[in-house]
């Protein structure tokens, strides 16, 4: 186990330097100036020249990645041009953001997914299975961003029982598990929880299914095994892959969702990638891009030692 | 692990603050188009919204705008200086006497010393005090200074490469922040915390992304002036819908540029809109240095082929015809030759003067973007633009790109390989005065060593301008500005479209807000109704 556990750390370098190239490429290889965002738009080009010498962009990007990466790896990711905040704060405050919001996604997500899997995997080909697998295709399919314009106007603008947007009356750093504050997730998290709602449901309705089909438990069910020792067994042997999927899902919601935090305008990790786009802030969009990498390394990493300890059957060596 | 420690900007606060009555003038929340609170240093990012709301309210400059009228474009107010004269014995230096007993918000005192040390941080990249993205964004918009000096305590002198007889209109960029106040922080972004102004609000506080919080400046050094409100809260909200759904459901008072269609429904709904002539133009700016358009028959004639009336009621109403780079109501329009309108049949006649007989079609190609800043609704206006000027004879390409790429080709001038070779620029700028013609459009200017993007080239023009830079008589400076206009409208350098009109739309407890015709606004009148 902790050959395998320094094996994938060992892995996790070669991809951060592979993400960190890629998204260095990808800012430069984009049309547009990584100024824009300081300057006016009719400033001169001389102007423009001198501004990107204070920057080090006139540099020739190798030169720019190397100095990146070696500060990078003494922890700093730089600053941001638009603002001139350290990246590692805009980061940490972004992804405290994004946790609430997922948290609550995850919530929802996960308890609605595993129980409508649950129930269509036990009732396969009845009405109840119909049903849950049609909602799940049609969460997949519908625009998050669609979705959540369509919540606010319901529940914000007819009936004005929830928040239209914002982190809370008082504020992220405010933030507190109470009503007061909670009132203002519901809405994003609902919005958010509808994919890994559907993905979960149909991965657990297929797992349900085909576990109920096995002999083991044709064989339980001949030993006179009551259905909820049977339910229980089916459980344990769905859970290793649902597991799996959760983390996928939960790295997913982490990560943070551009279109649905900036409907929101919710300050996590998807709102700051919009506006580092936006703003074409390259130190910013950097930064985040590697941490968003690297935490999903992490990610997997954490899903495949909790595997094992699920499943004995899955041995990690 | 949310429980953060450090400065944070509780904007919400107000919000209940104002609902339990504690305040008695109230608290104004806004939603602004940004997707960040603009920098708090003192010299805002965001374009002139970051100006709007955390430039001018908080920090201020030697020279202020008059935002008093909603019925004359602003015009220039004394700020931190009271007065402003040019040095007699040499026209390129402006000496500028100080306003005496005015203080940062921190108590440091304004004086010459201010000055210098500010203009400091703004022109020497080797001061300490120098700030980079502050420097970019005040020599862009003042590129003249040379040098700048104290006289005395309360006088300075700011020099430009060459005489400029409307230079104080550039002096309403440059604002002052508190010395000490930095020197305390030790750098920018410790001072980006806690930032020291001389305006009629303070900073109270701030959190990055989700709002920013300025309180009344009681002690304020124009005693009329002291702010009706007791704070105003900033919060950036860049996507239309959204900001539209948080008027609608009480989190905020006043949004900007509400989406045009939703504006009908919050009209209905009691919300009030607010519009009016500020300058800003829409243009196509056309490549003057080759065929069609190096001919000004063939401009004009453009200019008479769109039906400008159709394109405002494409955007809602929230715009007005453009028939000039100024807005036909500006008190320097003039009486040019050319008053343009839709008229093909003039069209016509001007293109077969200019060799493009009937049946000959005009191959153009127009750079434009799919969305940027001030760019209105640039896909659907381009494309009705496309169809009018297909009637004259003009076939209409579109080099669709990035907002990027219509800044690079901006800044490089129409030769140049960023422009990609087409015949017209389509990109919405200020508008404001003379200062921002000459940046635009003389010779000199032709990109990339200024932002005269199609290198328009008029003697008449440089010289109209040359004289006007020369006199030492501001009512030479108003004449000139409307003899250079009325020849920019003649010979046409763009195809001018509209001019937006900066709607906001804002509850009916917002009272006393005059829209003054300008990119800023004046909020200190502002009150809320109980």
């Amino acid at each position: 186990m902790i050959l395998f556990l320094l094996r994938r750390l060992a892995y996790a370098v070669p991809i951060a330097l592979a993400v960190s190239a890629v998204c260095f490429a990808l800012v430069f290889l984009a049309p547009g100036d990584p100024l824009s965002s300081v300057l006016p738009a009719d400033a001169s080009a001389e102007l423009v020249e001198q501004l990107k010498a204070q920057y080090g962009f006139d540099k020739p990007v190798p030169v720019q990645f190397a100095k990146w990466v070696g500060r990078a790896l003494q922890g700093d990711l730089g600053t941001s041009i638009a603002t001139g905040r350290p990246v590692a704060s805009e980061i940490r405050h972004a992804i405290a953001n994004t946790f609430v919001l997922a948290v609550f996604a995850c919530a929802v997500g996960f308890t609605l997914g595993v129980s409508f899997g649950a129930v269509a995997g036990y009732f396969q080909s009845r009405w109840i299975d119909r049903v849950v697998t049609a909602l799940a295709v049609a969460g997949v399919s519908v625009p998050h961003y669609w979705l959540g314009m369509v919540l606010v106007i319901v529940f914000s603008v007819l009936w004005n029982a929830l928040p239209a947007m914002g982190m809370g009356s008082s504020g992220s750093a405010d933030w507190a598990w109470d009503w007061e504050h909670i009132r203002f997730v519901v809405l994003p998290a609902v919005t958010l929880s509808v994919i890994p709602t559907s993905i979960l449901a149909r991965t657990v309705r297929a797992l349900v299914a085909d576990i109920l089909s096995r002999e083991f438990v044709i064989a339980l069910k001949a030993k006179g095994l009551g259905e909820r020792r049977i339910f229980l067994h089916v459980v344990k042997n769905a859970a290793p892959t649902a597991i799996a999927v959760m983390g996928v899902q939960l790295g997913y919601l982490l990560g943070g969702s551009i279109l649905v935090e900036t409907v929101f305008s919710w300050p996590g990790t998807g709102f700051l990638l919009n506006t580092a786009i936006f703003q074409r802030d390259v130190p910013l969009l950097q930064g985040t891009i590697l941490f968003l990498a690297l935490f999903f390394v992490a990610l997997n990493l954490v899903v495949d030692l909790v595997q094992p300890l699920l499943d004995p059957r899955i041995q990690r060596t | 692990m949310l429980r953060r420690v450090g400065s944070f900007a509780c904007g919400f606060v107000a919000l209940v603050a104002a609902s339990c009555g504690v305040h008695a003038q109230g608290t104004l929340r806004i939603a602004m188009t940004a997707g960040d609170i603009p920098t708090t240093t003192g010299m805002p990012n965001n374009g002139f919204e970051g100006m709007r709301f955390l430039g001018y309210p908080v920090f201020e400059g030697l020279i202020l705008w008059d935002l008093s009228r909603a019925d004359a474009p602003a015009s220039l107010r004394p700020g931190l200086a009271t007065a402003w004269k040019q040095d007699p014995k040499d026209p390129a230096t402006w000496i500028f006497s100080l306003r005496r007993d005015v203080k940062f918000h921190d108590g440091t005192p304004f004086n010459a010393d201010a000055f210098v040390w500010n203009m400091e941080r703004y022109m020497n990249d080797k001061a300490k005090q120098f700030e980079p993205q502050a420097a970019g964004l005040t020599r862009a918009r003042n590129p003249y200074v040379k040098s700048y000096r104290k006289i005395d305590d309360a006088t300075v002198s700011v020099t430009t490469v060459r005489p400029l007889s409307y230079f104080p209109m550039l002096m309403v960029w440059p604002l002052m922040t508190s010395p000490t106040a930095w020197e305390k922080a030790g750098s920018w972004t410790e001072y980006a915390k806690a930032p020291q102004g001389t305006g009629p609000f303070k900073l109270a506080r701030w959190t990055p992304r989700q709002s920013a919080e300025l309180e009344r400046n009681a002690a304020y050094w124009d005693k009329a002036r002291v702010p009706k409100l007791d704070k105003i809260v900033l919060l950036p909200i860049p996507e239309a819908n959204t900001r539209t759904a948080a008027l609608r459901s009480g989190q905020v008072d006043w949004i900007e540029a509400p989406a045009p269609d939703a504006i009908p429904s919050l009209k209905q709904a009691g919300y009030v809109l607010s519009t009016n002539s500020y300058p800003h133009y829409w243009p196509w700016m056309l490549n003057n240095t080759k065929p069609p358009f190096n001919d000004v028959r063939v401009r004009q004639a453009i200019n008479y082929c769109v039906d400008r009336e159709a394109v405002v009621k494409l955007v809602g109403g929230t715009a007005e015809p453009s028939v000039g780079f100024f807005s036909a109501k500006h008190p320097n329009f003039g009486t040019p030759s050319q008053r343009y309108r839709y008229d093909p049949a003039k069209a016509r006649q001007l293109l077969d003067a200019a060799g493009f007989p009937e049946g000959k079609r005009i191959p153009i190609k127009v750079m434009i973007s799919t969305s940027g800043s001030g760019q209105m609704q640039p896909l659907t206006m381009n494309e009705l633009l496309q169809q009018q000027v297909a009637a004259c004879g003009f076939d209409v390409t579109f080099d669709v790109v990035e907002w990027g790429l219509v800044l690079n080709a901006w800044r490089n001038g129409a030769p140049s390989r960023e422009s990609r070779g087409v015949d017209a620029l389509n990109i919405s700028s200020p508008s404001i005065d003379i200062a921002t013609m000459a940046r635009y459009l003389l010779s000199a200017n032709g990109g990339p060593n200024g932002a005269n993007w199609g290198h328009f080239k008029s003697e008449a023009y440089d010289r109209i301008l040359n004289r006007i830079e020369l006199t030492t008589e501001q009512s030479e400076i108003a004449r000139g500005t409307t003899q250079a206009h009325q020849l920019i409208v003649d010979e046409a350098p763009d195809l001018f479209v509209v001019h937006d009109l900066n709607p906001v739309m804002f509850s009916k407890k917002v009272k006393g807000f005059v829209q003054a015709q300008s990119w800023f606004q004046d909020y200190v009148k502002v009150y809320m109704e109980k």
